[in-house]
């Protein structure tokens, strides 16, 4: 460890200006990283993370400026620096890997250019050197096919792929200081789980400093050294990762810790403490503490004095007045698993052989007359599944396995091209507007954008009022009354009524929707990604209010997440999507042990847990999802399977194997071998 | 907003919005400069029998072509009618035919876009090489040919401007629906039993205001443009009706000899339209700004 620190913030701030007065979004942050060093800095959206890396490279826009504190690199300051220095550097010696790969790559340059273009530019080298230098960054983060890529565009890429080529951009002029904006929140789990490995390894062999943004714990536990927690505009606690794991001092940190669903944790052995309330906007932050108002530690002085960050320990640094008290902040006692719902209940779901193909446009003329023939995307392929009454069945898979389109074709907004749908006895296998309005009522959905959940027009209780005039749930004058109810039932108050969309949170708007979606008293409600859009505490806030509408009006429940935390929180029953099928189905606990369905387990090895402890799994994907519009034959996973058997696998459609207890794998491996399989 | 909102009534909210909605118009320099300019024409078309003290369509034949002066503030035209009566009632007139041509041009135009953008597919594909066609002829040229087949009147130039405005409209509607329709509202009202239509009208139309509350206030600009041609091309209104582009038609070959009725009544077309369009993209723009 140097002397002199990398980078090092102190006392820093920033604001923003608006139509009306200027807005401070970060206030007195400080921390360092010194050579080797990751810092991970992680808090919910909108407190202010983004902002200090862009601070950083004085790239805040035209509304936003430093306003205080100083940014010294590797000993100077920054600030007040002539743009044309700044470029150098930022070029030459601090490089920033981005949240959305597509968007930060030129689109229509191809990746040998963009990448050889910062060479060029910044050391001047020729054309020759530069594509050496490419090739050379390339194949240090593990491309594969280095000269093929080397030629393509970046929608030829997947996403995996292009953020490696992002940091490879990052990484090429050596850079001391390497700053990564949630480089993985866009990308599928099992990605994610190679990128992090990949950013691990970069740090141990170029002993670059990294400033790490995430709003996901476990990321930030699996990679870095020090951790910042940031919650409106502050940094209320920074240690050593180890440290503020297991022994965290500041009320927010431990609320964020408590929040998190726990991947290795049976359903109903573990509750989660949504933390109440919400980030306050950076133009209405409380005067005392500001994260007085949801903390359940508060006292008097809380509300008036502004604690400073301060060294409580050797290395750990916590703004909370109360921090030298030690707090109870253990995490909730474990209990044991409550008995679900017994499995021999009546079937509210059956699906037989569901098939749901998009057509794509004619590539010719030819087409319309019936030349081309017709291509289809295979959205869900053959897929049968039951549901039982009172019971939570959970879809997982990563983006573009079907198990949305699965959902959406449930609850009839897409329709079957093969295959049949039961619900309740009735056969459901028509499109919405073909079914009668009693099952239309009985079979609704929660939807998975909070912006896009509920129509700007109209304020909140109109919407769940619509509903009920349309279902004549309850008489025309009782509408209000039973409006309230519902509000009440997902905890919101009377006043939320006349509020519009735009004037609620996220969360607020996601509580709606479940209002919505219940409103009609249903008998099942298929959940979308509920959660996947929100913020950690807020997530919790949600999953728990579902846990408790379900066990209220026994509600029977689809949930589809990519999440297998949240599945495992939630579920009774899960079934494991590839490509359009099943691979693996059973009762929950069968799921997370083995024997495994090997993309399960590559599934269960990539979720990032929020322990720095435990050493990373093994089992990692290579490769590229095939397209769905020409599946590989044979089983549709034998492209990626680190256990592949050989031609089998590429010829013959997999076996269905019941490992008891409803538990079935579709795979070639012999059972033997599927117990040996460990994430 | 994050749920901070203090508790409101819903009255005390709408005003909170009107509030709202101003403050994007004052806060535009050049939307305040546009409105003024408007409100202006909007004042002297209310007040027109109290600005001027005579009747546009009387013919003083003792003072033909008089120069401005105490009596006549901008003199006479060649009947010896009062430009300024004139200017004032043309206010009226082009005030009143350019919402009401713009109203109807977007009512044709949502009644086509809203459907089209809904369903897609082939009735998309109809409507719109339709509309192709028709925006293929050239504005002007398009007025004249329905003018000349129906005849100059209030509600032919009306009809004319809806029938010529209407494609550019049912594009705009088209292409917001087809991004509002994918939205998880609309799959709501659909697992509500909600029909077509109303999906359509409650779900979809509202949505679409923003932007076409832009394009109505650049619309207002055109028809008043558009309006004062067909004037000065004679397919506007009958003779006598004092009307800007005809002021100017009737004008036009005696320039030399009385400048005074052609140069008000272009000051009034320009001033107008360019307000109507200052208004638009101020509005556009702070709107825009801080997103």
């Amino acid at each position: 460890m140097g002397e002199i620190p990398v980078l090092a913030i102190k006392h820093l701030a920033v604001s923003y200006r608006t139509r009306r007065r200027e807005v401070q979004a970060v206030r007195d942050v400080s921390f360092e990283i010194y050579e080797g060093q990751n810092l991970g800095l992680v808090g919910e959206s909108g407190c202010g993370k983004s902002t200090v890396a862009y601070s950083v490279v004085n790239f805040l826009g035209p509304n936003g400026r430093v306003s205080g504190g100083q940014i010294l690199f590797k000993g100077q300051d920054l600030r007040g620096r002539p743009e044309s220095e700044l470029r150098r550097l930022r070029g030459a010696e601090i490089s920033m890997v981005y949240q959305e790969p597509m968007s930060a790559l030129n689109p229509t340059m191809r990746i040998e250019d963009q990448l050889a273009e910062a060479l060029i530019a910044h050391r001047g080298l020729s054309k020759a050197e530069a594509r050496r230098e490419c090739l050379e960054a390339l194949r240090r983060v593990y491309m594969p096919d280095v000269e093929g890529v080397m030629r393509r565009y970046p929608h030829q890429l997947s996403g995996g792929q292009q953020q490696r080529v992002l940091i490879a951009m990052a990484m090429l002029n050596s850079p001391k200081l390497l700053i990564m904006d949630e480089p993985t929140t866009a990308l599928d789990v099992t990605v994610e789980a190679a990128v992090l490995d990949l950013v691990a390894e970069l740090k141990e062999r170029y002993h670059t400093a990294t400033l790490y943004i995430s709003h996901n714990l476990g990321v930030v536990a699996r990679i870095s050294d020090q951790v910042a927690v940031m919650y409106a505009g502050e940094v209320v606690e920074y240690a050593p990762t180890v440290e503020i794991f297991q022994r965290p001092i500041h009320p927010y940190t431990a609320g964020l810790m408590r929040c998190l669903p726990d991947v290795d944790a049976p359903k109903g052995t573990h509750q989660l403490v949504p933390i109440p309330g919400q980030v306050p906007r950076p133009d209405c932050i409380p005067p005392g503490c500001v994260f007085a108002p949801r903390c359940e530690y508060r006292c008097a002085e809380c509300d008036e004095l502004r604690p400073q960050l301060e060294e409580v320990e050797p290395g750990h640094w916590v703004r909370c007045l109360r921090a030298a008290e030690a707090l109870p902040l253990a995490t909730p006692p474990r209990r044991s698993a409550e008995g679900a719902p017994a499995a021999e209940t009546e079937t509210v779901l059956e699906a037989q052989r569901v098939k749901v193909y998009y057509s794509l446009p004619f590539q010719t003329l030819g087409g319309i007359v019936g030349l081309e023939k017709r291509r289809y995307v295979h959205a869900v392929d053959d897929v049968s599944l039951a549901v039982r009454r009172g019971r939570t069945l959970g879809i997982v898979g990563e983006s573009g396995c079907g198990k949305s389109t699965l959902a959406r074709a449930i609850v009839g907004l897409e329709p079957l091209r093969e295959g049949r749908l039961e619900f309740l006895g009735v056969d459901i296998s028509q499109p919405l507007r073909k079914r009668s309005l009693a099952s239309v009522r009985q079979l609704q959905m929660v939807f998975q954008d909070p912006n896009g959940v509920l129509n700007p027009s109209y304020c909140v209780g109109d919407q769940i009022a619509a509903s009920l005039r349309r279902f004549k749930v309850v008489r025309g004058d009782d509408v209000y009354g039973e409006v309230v109810r519902l509000l009440n039932a997902v905890k919101l108050n009377e006043e939320y009524y006349y509020r519009l969309p735009r004037q609620l949170s996220g969360g607020e708007k996601q509580r709606v929707g479940i209002a919505r979606a219940i409103a009609s008293n249903p008998a099942m409600v298929v959940c979308d990604e509920p959660v996947s859009a929100l913020d950690v505490s807020v997530q919790a806030a949600v999953l728990t209010l579902l846990q408790e509408i379900q066990q209220q009006y026994r509600t029977t429940m689809i949930l589809i997440s990519h999440d297998l935390s949240t599945v495992r929180f939630f579920s009774d029953d899960v079934a494991v999507m590839y490509l359009g099928r099943i691979v693996e189905c059973g009762p929950c606990e069968a799921i997370y042990a083995p024997p495994n369905h090997p993309y399960t387990a590559a599934l269960l090895a990539a979720v990032p847990r929020p322990d720095p402890t435990l050493a990373a799994k093994h089992i990692r994907l290579g490769g590229l999802v095939p397209s769905a519009v020409n599946p590989p034959s044979g089983c549709r996973f034998h492209t990626r399977c680190p256990f592949k058997m050989g031609a089998i696998c590429e010829q013959e459609e997999p076996p269905a194997r019941d490992m008891g207890r409803g538990h079935v794998i579709w795979c070639h491996l012999p059972p033997e071998r599927l117990y040996e399989i460990k994430p | 907003m994050e749920g901070t909102m203090p508790r409101l009534t819903a009255r005390q909210r709408r005003r909170h919005e009107v509030r709202e909605a101003l403050s994007v118009i004052f806060a535009s320099r050049v939307a305040k400069v546009g409105l003024a300019l408007v409100l202006f024409w909007v004042l002297i078309a209310i007040l027109a029998p109290l600005v001027s003290r005579y009747d546009p369509l009387y013919q003083d034949y003792k003072s033909l072509d008089m120069p401005p002066s105490a009596r006549h503030i901008l003199g006479t035209d060649h009947l010896g009618r009062d430009v300024w009566a004139r200017v004032a009632y043309g206010a009226r007139t082009i005030l009143t035919l350019g919402p009401v041509s713009v109203l109807a041009a977007f009512v044709l135009g949502i009644a086509l876009g809203l459907p089209a953008g809904y369903y897609g597919g082939w009735l998309d594909e109809a409507v719109m090489r339709v509309l192709d066609a028709l925006m293929a002829f050239p504005t002007i040229l398009l007025y004249m040919i329905i003018i000349s087949a129906v005849g100059a009147s209030a509600v032919n130039v009306v009809v004319a401007i809806a029938i010529g405005g209407a494609p550019g409209i049912a594009r705009l509607v088209r292409a917001l629906t087809m991004d509002i329709r994918t939205r998880e509202y609309v799959a709501a009202a659909k697992l509500r039993g909600d029909s077509d239509l109303r999906i359509m009208v409650r779900e979809i139309l509202p949505n679409c205001r923003g932007p076409l509350i832009i394009d109505f206030l650049l619309r207002m600009g055109y028809a008043a443009f558009y309006i004062g041609t067909l004037g000065f091309l004679g397919l506007g209104l009958r003779p006598p009706t004092p009307d800007w582009g005809a002021m100017v038609q009737e004008g036009h070959n005696r320039m030399t000899t009385n400048i005074w009725p052609v140069l008000s009544a272009t000051v009034a077309i320009v001033s107008l339209v360019i307000g109507l369009n200052l208004f638009a993209d101020g509005v556009r723009e702070e709107s825009m700004r801080y997103q």
